[in-house]
């Protein structure tokens, strides 16, 4: 009998920081296997209820369960990538070192590598296809690089939830690619997947979307919420959805020529 | 040769100063690695300042020094903790004023007693070569405990300079190592302050480390080639302090930091040299 628990649930959950709420009646269940993708511009709120999945904030409101546990209680069970790393140009650590890292809680204070460390780590850089700048300085490396050794440290965690902020920034189209056949992967073996993005290429590779501006817009699979008017009302301007991209209508407040840009 | 050894073989007052020297620089070039990997410059700095008023008031009433400076020290965080917590002020601002007012409490403190005036420059500027063994026990029993805890502690520390948000994530409590990284940077200044100062202490803190950032790729390398650096920048500020008569403390401050000049320059040199091959 498969195991029906949730590996996230929330319910009449409100977020925001010191008491004050930024989004409310926010209800969440992902069975094994799903994808959310949380959708919106910048100030939407995606990124704070991220961090409240992640435990990072207490909600205003309600509580988060992971894999029917509370959220702070499955540290363990997470993999959260965080939108920004300060330090990851002035630390002197090797790639190796920084994807090891990730598994850092799975050990004993003073416990060695184990095979299943070695193993995980391996096969998290050669999945980011970074096993090549495994003895590589981190601080060395560009901007995308880096992100795929950060994604490589949450692959490394081999997660029950993974907690991605903004997962594709810094990519270009062929880590991009690598990246969303990683989280297939993750998938596939029963993670739940929860991506904050601006990016709807990205948000209608998943199952669920949340389309957020300080509330909940919309909220469903990708072909049934982005639709033009859900997206004028979470970006304030005038989009329609192709393919991939986002095109910029004439029907918006800001733009009154037919030129397509990516969003 | 035997102007290099010499010194410290005839004279046993330099030898105890080269002993605390090598204690006080692996200590601070263990707890130093955390400072600049976790970017707390300035804080370390304002905690090396708060130690004058607390010193300042422990003479005052005939207490040891060591305790004054400890509270010194534990006012500094717990100004540095309240301001981090609740300030809406830039933090860099706050610790600043903070450390100031304290800086200035400990010059009131000192010029309201004129038995107090003449350890001004001891307090400030250290008293490298007037090392008791008292002093050399407490230093070397220091940096066992700073060992220790940086041993017990090093994957949480690591994790929490890497990324505060994911140590948080991973179940690692951040305040909590935080502040123990307070309590460290705190712990070793006051144990190290009397050799070099409490204005020159916070360069052994930071310019060892600092140096070995610029050579090393991983923490632990960091803390050895940052040790290695604090012992020779003893060796030769003691050095040169027995030969041109110059103070002991500022010497092996100033040496250590042109070793970090130094090896700022030629890895950026050697980095330019590279990116043209």
């Amino acid at each position: 009998m498969p195991d029906r628990t949730p590996v996230l649930a929330a319910r009449r959950l409100s977020v925001g920081y010191e008491g004050r709420a930024v989004l409310s009646s926010i209800d969440v269940f992902a069975a094994p296997g799903s994808s959310i993708a949380l959708v919106g511009p910048n100030g939407s709120g995606k990124s704070t209820l991220l961090r409240t999945f992640a435990s990072l904030i207490d909600p205003v409101e309600g509580a988060v369960e992971v894999c029917g546990s509370p959220a702070r209680a499955a540290s363990t069970r997470i993999g959260y990538l965080n939108q920004f790393h300060a330090n990851a140009t002035t630390l002197p650590l090797r790639v190796s070192d920084v994807v090891h890292m990730g598994r850092f809680d799975r050990r004993g204070r003073f416990a060695r590598r184990s095979a299943a460390d070695n193993e995980a780590v391996t096969d998290a850089l050669e999945r980011m296809r970074v096993s090549d700048l495994a003895d590589e300085s981190l601080r060395d490396l560009s901007g995308g690089q880096r992100q795929r050794v950060f994604l490589a440290q949450v692959l490394a965690r081999r997660a029950d939830l993974l907690l991605l902020d903004e997962p594709t920034s810094g990519l270009d189209a062929t880590a991009r690619t690598v990246l969303f056949a990683a989280l297939d992967e993750e998938r596939q073996r029963g993670a739940v997947v929860v991506t904050a993005t601006h990016d709807v290429g990205e948000a209608s590779r998943c199952d669920r979307v949340m389309l957020l501006s300080g509330r909940l817009i919309a909220d469903g699979p990708a072909d049934v919420v982005l639709t033009p008017d859900n997206l004028l009302a979470t970006f304030g301007i005038g989009l329609v959805r192709s393919g991939d991209q986002l095109l910029v209508t004439d029907s918006g407040h800001h733009h009154d020529d037919h030129t397509g840009h990516e969003h | 040769m035997s102007n290099l050894i010499d010194p410290f073989v005839r004279n046993e007052f330099l030898l105890r100063s080269l002993i605390a020297g090598i204690l006080v620089s692996i200590a601070c070039a263990i707890v130093g690695t955390y400072v600049v990997l976790r970017g707390m410059a300035f804080v370390g700095d304002a905690l090396a300042h708060g130690v004058l008023p607390g010193v300042a008031g422990a003479v005052l009433l005939g207490a040891p020094v060591l305790v004054g400076a400890a509270v010194g020290a534990g006012v500094m965080i717990a100004g540095v903790t309240f301001i981090t917590a609740r300030s809406r002020l830039s933090n860099d601002s706050a610790i600043g004023l903070l450390f100031i007012g304290l800086l200035a409490l400990g010059v009131v403190l000192v010029s309201s007693s004129d038995s107090l005036t003449g350890d001004l420059e001891a307090i400030l500027f250290g008293e490298f070569l007037g090392v008791s063994t008292s002093d050399l026990v407490i230093q070397a029993v220091a940096l066992v405990v700073v060992g220790a805890v940086c041993a017990f502690a090093a994957r949480p520390l690591l994790v929490l300079c890497f990324d505060a948000d994911m140590a948080d994530a991973m179940g690692y409590r951040v305040r909590r190592y935080h502040r123990l990284l307070l309590v460290l940077v705190a712990g070793t200044v006051v144990v190290s302050f009397q050799a070099v100062g409490s204005l020159l202490v916070f360069g052994m803190l930071l310019a060892p480390a600092g140096a070995a950032a610029l050579v090393t790729r991983r923490v632990g390398s960091m803390m050895v080639v940052g040790s290695v650096i604090g012992v020779l920048s003893t060796y030769l500020g003691l050095l040169a302090s027995y030969h041109f008569d110059w103070a002991a403390g500022a010497s092996v401050v100033l040496c250590a930091v042109a070793i970090f000049f130094l090896v700022l320059i030629s890895t950026s040199v050697r980095r330019r040299g590279a990116s043209r091959a």
